[in-house]
């Protein structure tokens, strides 16, 4: 992320220590200005050409431009009141190119035929300037150029075209009632993201891409005043690769839970979910406290992604485990060699873990990665076996692939792109089994819903793990609810205590939307699909404490 | 034009600007960056980059009817354009009840955080500073990963009213993070400073090293209760999870570890050892930062934490004036106060204990008590009678630094440090703690 350009939208007032957390790319404009078409697709791929031209002339051997219109709309409240309406477009071309076996970069805002071709001048001069540092020549998997093809998010309503009007009713009515329901304080935000990607490449592939995600959120606080404590619950919904239909709240889409819950496949009811948060926050400042000990865990699909994202999807990226990541966000566990011995016992016999930029609604779907790579589906956990990791182009190679997973991205057209986290999800149960058939199988345990702390080592072993509701469950039955739960595992040991999935009918998914990786830092959005999944014997802490 | 301008050109672009203006009320915010990074890793750098931008951000108002335009483009053009958009935003804008109107003219206090050794940094100076480091390492046949990134840049602003500031600043951040070929040993240094003719990469490379092969053959030792000497690196990403929270309008509304039963705040109140002192000065000589916020206020030296006592909370001018009392911005700087005692000194006086030279992933578990969670990570020790006998294995920890604060047995010499969770410089002392909380071992190396 770039610390300037977040720093501009905290306006005014605030000092460095108080950044906000949520990224803006680019100037902030009109509604209005977002509905405007971006140039035309022909004028397009003529600067292209130049790019591809300029490039082979100075003695690239490979090239690829991304000329990137990025879109953004975040809406933020607070009870009443509007806090901020961002709308933000940043518009530029970012050229990548390989010259004397070495990477190099340059990206410019200046797209015009003599800003482009300085700028593919310049990503040449610092491949040759860095060469003298590299030992190795990057070699590339082979692509085969696609030609001229196009590929749209199918989104059914542009969360762009409607009124700013409609989303604030939308979320003044979140707000309303959860405060009528016991909430002391609550926030509410729709956050909307379209990237129009044109991708050209020396390989032949002339790629337009329309991408469009969406994310609604909330949080409710509910406060004891007297007895000065205070409790929140998060918004159980999803960020999704869809339009605004994901607000419709589908009655087809909803699964109904034990006591009351509801947990929201590709259609999500805002209101809904505000209204039982700020009910289960209020029950949360009189709950009582878990009895720290090994539990039962059902997780639902809400939860399990995170679980998933930081325990299987950091740790198969192969740039961790090679060492690229090593700095900052660490190297992995899961090594080559337990990959190369095909019997590393990643989890039980019923984990098998699939990565994919093919879900539909999803974060990661999209038709080409950004260095021209068709989207795929393909294992990373097979009956508990580590089979593969997430890899790119110019990786793929070390683990004996002769073409690249298609999961290369950058988070902006002045960024340069590299391996992120596609999709990763855990296959459904092949029995039938829904979420009430699983509790009543259970002796002693816990059933957690919603994402909450998360904390995990930089080789992902040791990982702690809130949520946003728990309830006992004692022989069958839920009994209540719990506060202050958190529990601790060590992936491997965790994956293989994973005894029961439910079937395909309770499958959802689950979402980052600013994952963040990388030095300066960038962000992506990827989703994790599960059904509610149950593991055995899990080491569960008391994080109460008095100060 | 270049972009980085100086303080006659900002007043005189900025002036200009206002001149389209057509609000009751218009404050127009500039900055100009120049930022380069060499980042590598196994030996062998991996991306390099350099960025120049400039923005200019609006704010119009008419009565209470707020709207903000921001512009990359610097031409008359589109001066008046962003002007323009920002007026017809406000117009579009409902009321905000918040707004509280531009500032008058204030008085600042004077900071330096430019210096030209940073700002003429050259790609063959980061380039020469980097193979400095990785010449060591690749000597002893370990890895490195190691990132560096410079900033030059200035921020300036004019408002309505005549309030004018400008403040110009250079930074260079240098982490790196040393591992023995076997994955056994790891070690780590961030380094952080205004002036680049501070920074010794082969120095600071030969703190890594020194930890990563130090840190081969740990052992592990049952999770619990430690007497804790926290590096300051390590002390950092505990500490500023205080300096987060201290604003007073969440005290107030009863949802941060401020707030106290009855609805009251524990302003006042003593609420660590009374030897802990953390303030914020923009005029310090290690820490220098703008004397100024983005609307304007000035920054002042102010008393966060005074002898254990919370001194200061965070009131915007919106919720001060709500309050009847005076508006005290977020800091853009923080110090915490120490001792004289060196690291050597305070692992010398150890009878039994734990080094720990870095903290990592730190989550907030609780707001309410700022519980935390997090891992060591890259050089962990074990200290027997005052000499540190073997590494161990990683611990995760929960702990709230409210609660470690009041169990400090010693703080050391303050230096600068850079946060591996924000990113954020301070001024940080080592410190001793007792009865800090491991609750399990990690395999992570």
């Amino acid at each position: 992320m770039k610390r300037r350009d977040f720093m501009q939208m905290t306006g005014m007032g605030m000092g460095a220590l108080m950044l906000p957390s949520v990224p803006i790319f680019g100037n902030t404009v009109s509604s209005e200005h977002l509905l405007e078409p971006g140039i035309d697709v022909a004028l397009k791929k003529r600067y292209a050409d130049i790019a591809l031209n300029a490039t082979k002339s100075k003695g690239a051997t490979y090239t690829d431009v991304r000329i990137g219109r990025y879109l953004q709309q975040f809406v933020f409240t607070r009870e009443k009141q509007v806090q901020n309406i961002v709308n933000a477009e940043s518009f530029g071309v970012g050229i990548r190119v390989i010259a004397n076996g070495t990477w190099g970069f340059s990206a410019t805002s200046d797209v015009t035929s003599e800003g482009i071709a300085k700028c593919a001048e310049t990503a040449v001069a610092i491949a040759k300037a860095n060469s003298k540092f590299q030992k190795d020549p990057v070699v590339l998997a082979p692509q085969k150029g696609v030609g001229d093809v196009t590929w749209k998010t199918p989104i059914k309503k542009n969360t762009f075209e409607i009124p700013t009007a409609e989303k604030i009713d939308l979320l003044m009515k979140v707000n309303g009632k959860a405060m009528e329901n016991g909430a002391g304080f609550v926030t509410s935000n729709i956050f909307s993201v379209n990237e129009q990607k044109y991708f050209a490449s020396s390989d032949g592939s002339y790629i337009d891409q329309d991408i469009h995600r969406i994310w609604p959120t909330f949080t409710v606080t509910a406060i004891d005043k007297a007895a000065g404590k205070f409790k929140t619950r998060g918004a159980l919904s999803s960020p999704m690769g869809m339009g605004y239909e994901y607000l419709d709240g589908l009655a087809s889409e909803k699964i109904a839970g034990p006591n009351g819950t509801v947990g929201y496949r590709s259609s999500y009811d805002m209101v809904e979910d505000a209204i039982l948060a700020a009910k289960q926050a209020k029950e949360k400042l009189t709950t009582k406290t878990v009895l720290p000990g090994k539990y039962d865990l059902v997780l639902d699909p809400n939860h399990l992604g995170l679980t998933i994202h930081e325990s299987v999807g950091h740790p198969t990226e192969l740039d961790r485990v090679l060492g690229y990541e090593a700095n900052y966000a660490g190297t992995s566990f899961a090594t080559l060699d337990k990959w190369e011995s095909k019997k590393f016992n990643y989890g039980s016999k019923l984990v098998n873990i699939v990565a994919d930029r093919i879900q539909p609604h999803t974060l990661g779907a999209v038709g080409f990665d950004d260095e021209g790579v068709p989207a795929k589906e393909w294992d990373i956990i097979k009956d508990g076996i580590l089979v593969n990791y997430q890899a790119i182009r110019d990786q793929v190679k070390i683990i004996g692939g002769k073409e690249s997973n298609g999961c290369c991205y950058a988070d902006n057209w002045d960024s340069v792109q590299f391996q992120r986290m596609p999709n990763i999800s855990l296959r459904p149960g092949t029995e039938k089994r829904s979420v009430l058939d699983m509790i009543k199988g259970v002796e002693k345990g816990i059933y957690i819903i919603g994402a909450g702390s998360y904390s995990i080592d930089q080789q992902r072993y040791n990982f702690q793990f809130g949520g946003q509701v728990f309830y006992e469950i004692k022989k069958g039955e839920i009994v209540g609810m719990l506060d202050d739960v958190a529990y601790q595992s060590n992936t491997q040991e965790f994956w293989n205590s994973c005894s029961q999935i439910c079937d395909k009918d309770d499958y959802r998914t689950f979402g980052s939307f600013f994952d963040g990786k990388g030095q300066p830092s960038q962000i992506s959005a990827v989703a994790h699909g599960s059904a509610t999944t149950r593991f055995d014997g899990v080491n569960v802490i008391n994080t109460g404490r008095k100060i | 034009m270049s972009v980085i301008l100086t303080e006659a050109e900002a007043k005189a672009l900025l002036e200009k600007v206002l001149k389209y203006s057509k609000a009751d009320e218009c404050e127009i915010n500039i900055s100009g960056e120049k930022r380069g990074n060499l980042r590598y890793a196994r030996n062998e750098v991996s991306t390099s980059g350099s960025q120049i931008t400039q923005n200019l951000i609006v704010q119009s108002a008419f009565g209470k009817k707020v709207g903000v335009a921001t512009t990359n483009e610097f031409s008359d053009d589109a001066f008046e354009k962003v002007v323009r958009q920002s007026e017809e935003l406000a117009k579009l804008a409902p009321e905000n009840p918040e707004y509280v109107g531009v500032l008058t003219p204030q008085q600042y206090k004077k900071s330096s955080g430019f210096f030209d050794s940073t700002a003429g940094i050259t790609p063959d100076f980061r380039a020469d500073a980097v193979a400095k480091s990785l010449e060591l390492s690749r000597a002893q046949n370990l890895a490195a990963a190691g990132f560096w990134e410079d900033t030059h840049g200035y921020s300036a602003m004019l408002n309505s009213k005549k309030l004018f500031a400008y403040y110009p600043s250079t930074d260079v951040n240098f982490s790196l993070t040393v591992r023995t070929p076997d994955g056994t040993g790891s070690g780590y240094v961030a380094k952080g400073f205004s002036d680049v003719s501070k920074l010794d990469t082969e120095a600071a490379t030969k703190i890594a090293i020194q930890k990563s092969t130090g840190s081969v053959g740990a052992k592990a030792l049952e999770p619990g209760k430690y007497t804790v000497i926290l590096e300051p690196t390590a002390a950092a990403v505990l500490l500023e999870n205080i300096f987060f929270n201290m604003d007073a309008r969440s005290a107030d509304e009863g949802r941060s570890f401020l707030s106290k039963q009855g609805g009251k705040t524990k302003l006042g109140d003593k609420i660590v050892d009374e030897r802990v002192n953390i303030y914020s000065d923009p005029a310090h000589p290690e820490l220098p930062s703008a004397p100024w916020a983005g609307d304007g206020q000035p920054m002042e030296r102010v008393n966060w934490i005074e002898k254990g006592v919370v001194k200061n909370m965070a009131y915007s001018r919106y919720w001060a004036q709500k309050k009847g009392v005076k508006a005290v911005p977020f800091p853009n700087n923080m110090i915490v106060a120490g001792g004289t005692a060196t690291l050597e000194e305070m692992i010398a006086s150890t009878k039994q204990g734990i080094l720990v030279t870095k903290l990592w992933y730190i989550r907030e578990v609780d707001p309410q008590t700022l519980l935390l969670t997090g891992l060591t990570r890259d050089g962990t020790f074990y200290i027997e009678n005052g000499k540190i006998k073997h590494p161990v294995k990683n611990f995760r920890f929960n702990e709230s630094p409210v609660i470690m604060l009041n169990n400090l047995e010693t703080l050391g010499k303050p230096e600068r440090v850079v946060s591996t969770e924000s990113n954020q410089n301070y001024m940080m002392p080592p410190m001793k703690i007792r009865e800090f909380t491991f609750s399990s071992l990690s395999d992570a190396v």
